[in-house]
C-alpha cells in the first residue's frame, strides 16, 4: 500500500489511500489524454489521420481513474479499452506516440497500419485492443480472467462496455460466464447518454445500468463518472474484491460523451443547453482540479507544470513521427498465420 | 496395436494433449461430469479435475471469447460445440475476433474448436450440418475434418500444437462406425495442411474430406469390379490451408476430377477446389470438373428426405461413370 501523503498544511486527508505523487500522477494521465487528443483533432482536420477520429472528451475522469485503480506492478493487471477509454491505455503505459502512429496508420504503428485508432494491445503492460463489434470483449476478458484464476496468479482483469453495448448478446454470454466461473473481472459500464445517436430509453428499460447485475448475481454500484476519485475508489474496491476470489463486480459510471461519435458527427441530436452544462458545470478535469486545489493537496503552479510538459510531450511525439512513411503494400500479406509468415500476391501482381 | 473408433482415437488424442501440455484445457456445454453429449470428454472432468475440463452455460459466444482470452495469455484451449451447428452463434467471436487476431493485433490465439458434424444420422436441420464453407472464407482460421481414426488422433493432436486457431471437424456418422488398428505408446501426428491418398488409380480423381471419403472409396470399389475403372480417392484432410499440390498431382495423374462434399453445393469448398484446378492444372484435363454435393436445401428429418438430399455412394458411382466416358 502506498503510504498515505502526510499534509503540508491544514488542507483534508488525501482519500483512498493515494499518496500526493499520485493525485499529481493522475492529473498528468487526464492532462496527457486531452491533449493528446486534442492534438489528434487538429491532425484530423490537417487530414494527416486517415481514418475517423473519436475522441473521449467527457470520459477521461473515469478511464484514467479506473485503470489508476489496477495493479500496474508486479501482477499486472489487464483492461480492455473502448474507443472512448484513451485515459485507460496511457495509464497501463500506452505511448502517446503509439496512438499518434495509429491514427496516421504509419508502418511503424502498433498494428503496422493494420488497425485504426486505439485498437492495439500490448499484454505486457496490460491493455487489450478492443474490436469494432461491441461487447465481445467482455467474453475475451472473461477467459483473460479465467486464465488469472486457472494459474492462481492474483490479477484481475476490468473491461469497458458502453450502455449501448449492454444490448447485445455477447456482453451477457460474457458477464454471465464470468459469474458463474467466478472470474477477477470488474466490469465498468460507461453511462454516457448516446450510442452514437441512440438516448437510452431506446436502448434498456433500466433506469441505472448498474441494475442489470443483479440479474447476474453479481454486485454492481453507480458512480459518478466524472468524479476521479469516487471512480478510482469504487474500481479499486472492485478490482481488490476480485483479487481476492470473490468473481466478478460490475461498476456503471455516469458520464457523458460531449463530442459526436466520432468528428464527422455534428450531435445535431444532442439538445444544446444540456451539453454546455456538462462542458461547463460537470467536466471530469476541471473538478478535479479545482477538488486538488480546494483541498490544497497541490499547488496550482504543479499543475501548471504538468501542462507544459504534457504540451512539449505531446510537440515531440507528433514531431517525431508525423513525416515517417505508410507501410509497404506488401507487407499486408504478412501475419495472417505463424506459418507461413506471408502469403504470396495473387499471379496478376508478377506479370 | 489397438483397435480403435474414431471417437476413441479422438478421444485419446485429447487426453494425450491434455496429459502432456498443462496449459490444455476444454470448455463447453455438458463435457465435464457427464463427459459431453458423444461422451468424447467421458472420464476427463474425473482425470484431470473440473477446472481443465470446464462445463458453461449455453453460450457460444462466451466459449469461444473466452477460449480466445485464454489463448492470447499462453493457454491452449479446446472448445466444444456440442453440435457443431451451434457455431454459428459463435460467428462474430470466431470471424471477427478471433481469426483477425494476429494479423490486425499480433496475438497468439492458439485455440481450438471441435464438433460433432454431418448428416446420415436422422438428426434434421440443427444436428446435421458441415458448417465448413461458413469459415472456409475466413482468412487466419485452419480448418480441419479428419475422416479416419488414424486422423481423427493425429489431427486434434496438431491442432492443439498449432499457434493459430484451428476448426476441427469432426464427424458423428464415423464416430462409432469406422475402425482402425492404431500403434500404442507413439506420438501420432497428421500435419496440418497435408492430404491423404486413401487410393491409388490412374482413370480418374476423386478428391473428398469427411464422411465422404468412405462414400467415395466404396464407389471406387464398385467400379473396380463393375466397370474395371481405376478410381483414384484423394483426402484433403485438411480446408484450410488447402493441399494444391496434392490436388494438382492427382489432376496430373488421371486428367479428370469428380469433387465430392456432404455440404451443401452453391457457396461450398467444392467450388474453390474447382477453381484452384482450373488455375493450376487447366492443360492437364480431359473432361469437365464436376461435382457431387447435398442438394441446396436445409437438411431434412424423414430418412427418405435426408437420403434423397445427401450424396449417396450410388451418386457417385453413377457420376464417376459418367466421367469417365466423357
Amino acid at each position: 500500500m502506498p503510504s498515505r501523503a502526510a499534509p503540508t498544511t491544514q488542507s483534508p486527508p488525501v482519500p483512498a489511500g493515494l499518496t500526493r505523487d499520485q493525485l499529481l500522477d493522475m492529473y498528468r494521465y487526464l492532462r496527457l489524454t486531452r491533449t493528446l487528443e486534442e492534438r489528434l483533432v487538429a491532425l484530423y482536420r490537417q487530414s494527416k489521420v486517415i481514418g475517423g477520429l473519436f475522441r473521449s472528451l467527457g470520459q477521461e475522469g473515469e478511464s484514467v481513474a479506473s485503470a489508476y485503480a489496477l495493479d500496474r506492478g508486479r501482477n499486472r493487471d489487464v483492461l480492455s479499452p473502448l474507443i472512448r477509454n484513451l485515459g485507460s491505455m496511457l495509464v497501463m503505459g500506452a505511448q502517446p506516440i503509439q496512438i499518434l502512429r495509429q491514427y496516421m496508420a504509419k508502418a511503424e504503428s502498433p498494428t503496422r497500419g493494420r488497425e485504426l485508432n486505439v485498437h492495439f494491445n500490448d499484454l505486457e503492460r496490460g491493455y487489450l485492443g478492443q474490436i469494432s463489434h461491441l461487447g465481445d470483449m467482455v467474453p475475451v476478458m472473461a477467459g483473460i480472467a479465467l486464465t488469472f484464476k486457472l494459474r492462481g496468479e492474483p490479477r484481475v482483469g476490468l473491461v469497458y462496455i458502453g450502455d449501448g453495448a449492454t444490448s447485445t448478446g455477447t456482453f451477457h454470454e460474457g458477464l454471465n460466464f464470468a459469474a458463474v466461473q467466478r472470474v477477477p473481472l470488474v466490469v465498468i459500464v460507461e453511462y454516457n447518454r448516446w450510442a452514437y445517436s441512440t438516448p437510452p430509453e431506446k436502448q434498456f428499460a433500466v433506469k441505472d445500468l448498474a441494475e442489470k447485475a443483479k440479474g447476474y448475481g453479481v454486485p454492481g454500484v453507480t458512480v459518478d463518472g466524472n468524479d476521479v476519485l469516487a471512480v478510482y475508489e469504487a474500481t479499486r474496491f472492485a478490482a481488490e474484491r476480485a483479487r481476492g476470489g470473490h468473481g466478478v463486480h460490475v461498476i456503471e459510471v455516469k458520464t457523458y460523451r460531449r463530442t459526436g461519435h466520432a468528428e464527422h458527427d455534428d450531435q445535431h441530436y444532442v439538445p444544446k443547453d444540456e451539453l454546455d452544462w456538462w462542458a461547463k458545470q460537470n467536466d471530469p478535469v476541471d473538478r478535479y482540479v479545482k477538488r486538488l486545489l480546494q483541498s490544497e493537496w497541490v499547488e496550482e503552479r504543479e499543475l501548471q507544470a504538468i501542462d507544459e510538459r504534457t504540451r512539449a510531450e505531446i510537440d515531440q511525439a507528433t514531431d517525431a513521427c508525423i513525416d515517417e512513411p505508410l507501410p509497404p503494400g506488401d507487407s499486408a500479406l504478412e501475419g495472417v498465420y505463424a506459418n507461413p509468415p506471408a502469403l504470396t500476391p495473387h499471379w496478376y501482381r508478377t506479370l | 496395436m489397438a483397435e480403435v473408433t474414431y471417437l476413441e482415437a479422438l478421444r485419446q488424442g485429447l487426453w494425450e494433449e491434455m496429459e502432456r501440455d498443462p496449459r490444455v484445457f476444454i470448455l463447453g456445454e455438458d463435457v465435464g461430469a457427464y463427459g459431453g453429449a458423444f461422451k468424447v470428454t467421458d472420464g476427463f472432468a474425473k482425470q484431470f479435475g473440473e477446472e481443465r475440463v470446464i462445463d458453461t452455460p449455453i453460450s457460444e459466444a462466451a466459449i469461444v471469447g473466452a477460449a480466445a482470452g485464454a489463448a492470447h495469455m499462453g493457454m491452449r484451449p479446446v472448445a466444444e460445440m456440442q453440435f457443431i451447428d451451434f457455431i454459428s452463434c459463435a460467428y462474430d467471436m470466431l470471424t471477427n475476433y478471433v481469426a483477425t487476431a494476429r494479423y490486425r493485433a499480433g496475438l497468439a490465439t492458439p485455440m481450438v474448436v471441435r464438433g460433432p458434424c454431418g448428416g446420415y444420422v436422422r438428426g434434421g436441420p440443427f444436428h446435421s450440418q458441415n458448417p465448413e464453407a461458413a469459415f472456409f472464407h475466413t482468412p487466419g482460421l485452419k480448418i480441419v475434418y479428419p475422416a479416419t481414426a488414424r486422423d481423427a488422433k493425429g489431427l486434434i493432436k496438431a491442432s492443439i500444437r498449432d499457434d493459430d486457431p484451428v476448426i476441427y471437424l469432426e464427424h458423428k456418422w464415423l464416430y462409432r462406425r469406422i475402425k482402425e488398428q492404431l500403434p500404442e505408446g507413439e506420438d501420432l501426428l497428421t500435419p496440418i495442411g497435408e492430404a491423404r491418398l486413401a487410393r491409388e488409380g490412374k482413370d480418374l480423381s476423386i478428391v473428398t474430406y469427411g464422411a465422404t471419403v468412405w462414400k467415395a472409396l466404396e464407389a471406387a470399389e464398385q467400379l473396380a469390379k463393375d466397370d474395371g475403372l481405376s478410381v483414384e480417392v484423394l483426402d484433403l484432410r485438411t480446408l484450410l490451408p488447402m493441399d494444391d499440390a496434392a490436388i494438382m498431382r492427382t489432376v496430373e495423374k488421371t486428367n479428370k476430377v469428380l469433387i465430392v462434399h456432404e455440404d451443401t453445393r452453391t457457396g461450398g469448398v467444392a467450388g474453390e477446389i474447382a477453381a484452384r484446378i482450373n488455375e493450376q492444372a487447366f492443360a492437364w484435363l480431359d473432361g469437365p470438373i464436376m461435382r457431387v454435393t447435398a442438394h441446396d436445401v436445409p437438411l431434412p428429418y424423414a430418412p427418405t428426405l435426408e437420403d434423397f438430399v445427401l450424396p449417396q455412394t450410388d451418386d457417385i458411382v453413377k457420376a464417376a461413370r459418367w466421367l469417365a466416358a466423357y
